[in-house]
């Protein structure tokens, strides 16, 4: 790639304001499946170092919007979209800018968790290897801990970093899953219903997680549960769809003002249950 | 189950909408089973005797008749075996030509020849053993007597032995137009030579395809034809292969094949009937058959783990490399596996490329002139005389046994490198 992204080192991002008040922000956003436009003209603002949560009926588009702050639509051949994705002021859907680079420095954690069928520590040594990880073994093992505590699954793991991830319980793998998105020290974390597939106790632990993530880096998280938009986000933004079946942005806004005094009568509908 | 019984908890008449036939569907389900379960037998019964049927041929008795008896040939009359190195040089000058004893000598003085190579020596074209009739492994079990009788009666100056057909003789010697004498070891040799080469060239050719394919091609219409095609490929009869690779490999890059152009010796460079064509032969006819396992294999890697892998700026290489042939590579070894098992029994392609049906020396390079081990079973049911069909058994036996040898030790290698998937 020969015009990269214009992105300061990690440790200049989160020690100075001076990069702006926003992580990531969307103009006009719309995306397709085909002909079909499933998300239209979204604009909103992500706070830096902030929970912003996305809620919404299924099926109105809030994933498809989570998965383009990182250009993982990419990978669905027949999508495309239309209007800005702006991270540090540049576009990361125009034609230089390398998917690749973007999702090293946005990374993302998915609903099922899934981590790589590796031992504990290659799961989180393998992607700050292939990103050009120029320590040497000391250096890894101090960041595999590091990236471990940061996913406070340390204290549950130092002793088997080289057993299979795949024998941890399932939020165990999840929070792994956060080590091994953190390890590569991203600005942004996305987080798509990370806690779908978990009890309500690993729910908590990753609820609790989150608010000790954001000392360091930005979430956005995709929730279809009520409660946890309320309990864990600092902004919310409702999403619902249109009579074509198109998802857009209703309301953003704080998390409070959302979950109090939602300025959209639908927005009040779906929070207390009425509708969706 | 019994309605009945009181462990059931009583029908509610007003909620009870369904009928009451749990014991039919119990039955359909025992029918199935026993349907199942006779498939499977009838696979295993074939293969009993399929196996008995080889097994009788390559064991049994056989009466052989000398054309000289043994003990003729000295004064004394004492058995071959315990004849000195001296007697026999002095037998063989006595019976065989002068030529033919001028020959020997050229080869290597008789006198410096070990006891045993004389001996076999005298055997071979002195005494002249020949197989009259040989009897299968059945009869000879439990019919011994008359066997033993009639070979007394209609061969009252043959000997009678019990022979195993598959003897470490069989599997060391070189062919032979004796059916005494013949042994396998150039056709395993030959055998092993095209497999490897065929491993060699199909293996990461179809690999390649099928990740390209599976992860690199885009769905348009140029790829779809492709894909269709390698499926109808995989259907072509292989005597269309072995045209292709008579045409190809043996006539238009003859001088490669044949090692002409490598300057390797006594190499006609019109003539590319070498072990070299064969094995790109096989090569193209399990090419398909590979490049479609191996996608299937790719396939069944879940879409999460590229997913995460992509999630923490891992390029599209990186990603293939490290997650999906890793974890793809146990269903591409059982692809690979099952379609080389198959290449290796080919007779078809083989016979058009241009196996040699009759070849004494062991091939000694890729350039070499070669058969293989089904191109000699082949050859040898294809004889008039009772002892070929003997030896073709004890063949298919050795082709049986080195099969399942290369299967073991492919099938322990998958299992020692194929990892669980999340």
């Amino acid at each position: 790639m020969n015009i990269s992204l214009n992105i300061p080192s990690a440790a200049a991002m989160t020690s100075t304001a001076s990069n702006g008040k926003y992580a990531v922000e969307t103009n006009n956003l719309s995306i397709y499946y085909g002909k079909f436009r499933a998300v239209k003209e979204v604009s909103m603002k992500i706070e830096r170092q902030k929970i912003t949560a996305l809620i919404g009926p299924s099926g109105c588009g809030k994933s498809t919007v989570l998965r383009a702050f990182n250009r993982m639509n990419d990978l669905i051949p027949i999508s495309h979209s239309e209007g800005e994705v702006l991270f540090h002021g540049q576009n990361i859907n125009s034609p230089d800018v390398d998917p690749v680079q973007v999702r090293r420095h946005i990374g993302m954690v998915f609903q099922k968790p899934n981590p790589f069928p590796k031992s504990i520590y290659e799961n989180i040594a393998w992607g700050a290897r292939i990103n050009g990880f120029k320590g040497g073994k000391g250096d890894m093992d101090v960041l595999v801990e590091e990236s471990l505590v940061g996913a406070a699954l340390w204290d549950e793991v130092k002793d088997k970093l080289q057993q299979s991830g795949l024998g941890l319980s399932g939020g165990q793998q999840q929070r792994l899953c956060i080590a091994r998105a953190i390890a590569v020290k991203p600005d942004i974390i996305l987080m798509d219903e990370p806690c779908s597939a978990l009890d309500p106790i690993a729910t908590l632990r990753i609820e609790e997680l989150m608010r000790e993530l954001i000392q360091n880096y930005t979430i956005i998280i995709v929730t279809h549960n009520m409660q946890q938009a309320a309990r864990v986000s600092d902004y919310t933004g409702f999403f619902t769809i249109d009579e074509n079946r198109a998802g857009f942005l209703m309301e953003f806004g704080s998390t409070n003002h959302i979950f109090t005094n939602p300025n959209e009568k639908v927005t009040e509908d779906y929070i207390t249950g009425r509708f969706g | 189950m019994n309605a009945s019984e009181p462990s059931n908890p009583p029908p509610n008449e007003a909620v009870n909408i369904m009928k009451d036939n749990l014991p039919a569907r119990h039955a359909v389900g025992k029918v199935w089973n026993v349907v199942f379960l006779l498939s499977t037998v009838f696979g295993i019964v074939i293969l009993l005797i399929l196996l008995g049927d080889i097994s009788n041929k390559a064991f049994g008795y056989v009466a052989i008749e000398a054309k000289v008896q043994p003990t003729t040939l000295t004064a004394s009359g004492t058995p071959l075996e315990q004849l000195s190195k001296d007697q026999m040089i002095v037998i063989l000058e006595e019976n065989l030509s002068k030529n033919r004893v001028k020959t020997l000598i050229k080869e290597e003085p008789l006198e410096e020849r070990s006891k045993d190579d004389l001996l076999s020596i005298v055997v071979a074209e002195v005494v002249k053993p020949k197989v009259k009739k040989s009897w299968p492994l059945s009869e000879s079990l439990f019919n011994k007597e008359a066997v033993l009788a009639e070979a007394a009666k209609t061969y009252p100056k043959a000997y009678v032995e019990f022979r195993n057909w598959l003897s470490r003789d069989f599997i060391s010697s070189p062919q032979s137009s004796d059916a005494l004498y013949a042994g396998v070891r150039t056709a395993i040799l030959g055998s092993l030579d095209v497999i490897f080469l065929t491993i060699l060239f199909a293996f990461p050719i179809g690999i390649g395809a099928s990740i390209y394919l599976q992860e690199y091609a885009h769905d348009n219409w140029i790829n779809r034809i492709i894909q269709t095609n390698i499926n109808n490929l995989a259907g072509v009869p292989s005597i269309i292969y072995g045209m292709l690779g008579l045409t190809i490999f043996v006539r238009v890059i003859a001088s490669l094949t044949s090692g002409y152009m490598f300057g390797y010796p006594n190499s006609d460079p019109n003539n590319g009937r070498t072990i070299l064509s064969a094995g790109l032969t096989m090569a193209l006819l399990v090419l398909p058959v590979i490049i479609i396992n191996a996608q299937e294999a790719i396939k069944a890697v879940p879409n999460s783990l590229r997913e995460a892998s992509y999630g923490i700026g891992a390029t599209k290489w990186q990603t293939v490399w490290s997650h999906v042939l890793p974890n793809s590579i146990p269903g591409i070894l059982t692809g690979t596996i099952l379609s080389v098992s198959r290449a290796f029994g080919e007779t078809a392609p083989l016979v058009i490329v241009g196996a040699a049906t009759y070849i004494t020396f062991d091939p000694n390079s890729i350039f070499s002139k070669f058969t293989t081990l089904p191109i000699q079973v082949y050859q040898w049911t294809s004889r008039p005389q009772d002892e070929f069909r003997n030896i073709a058994a004890a063949a298919i036996l050795v082709l049986l046994i080195v099969l399942l040898a290369l299967n073991t030790i492919a099938i322990l290698l998958r299992n020692r490198y194929s990892r669980r998937l999340p």
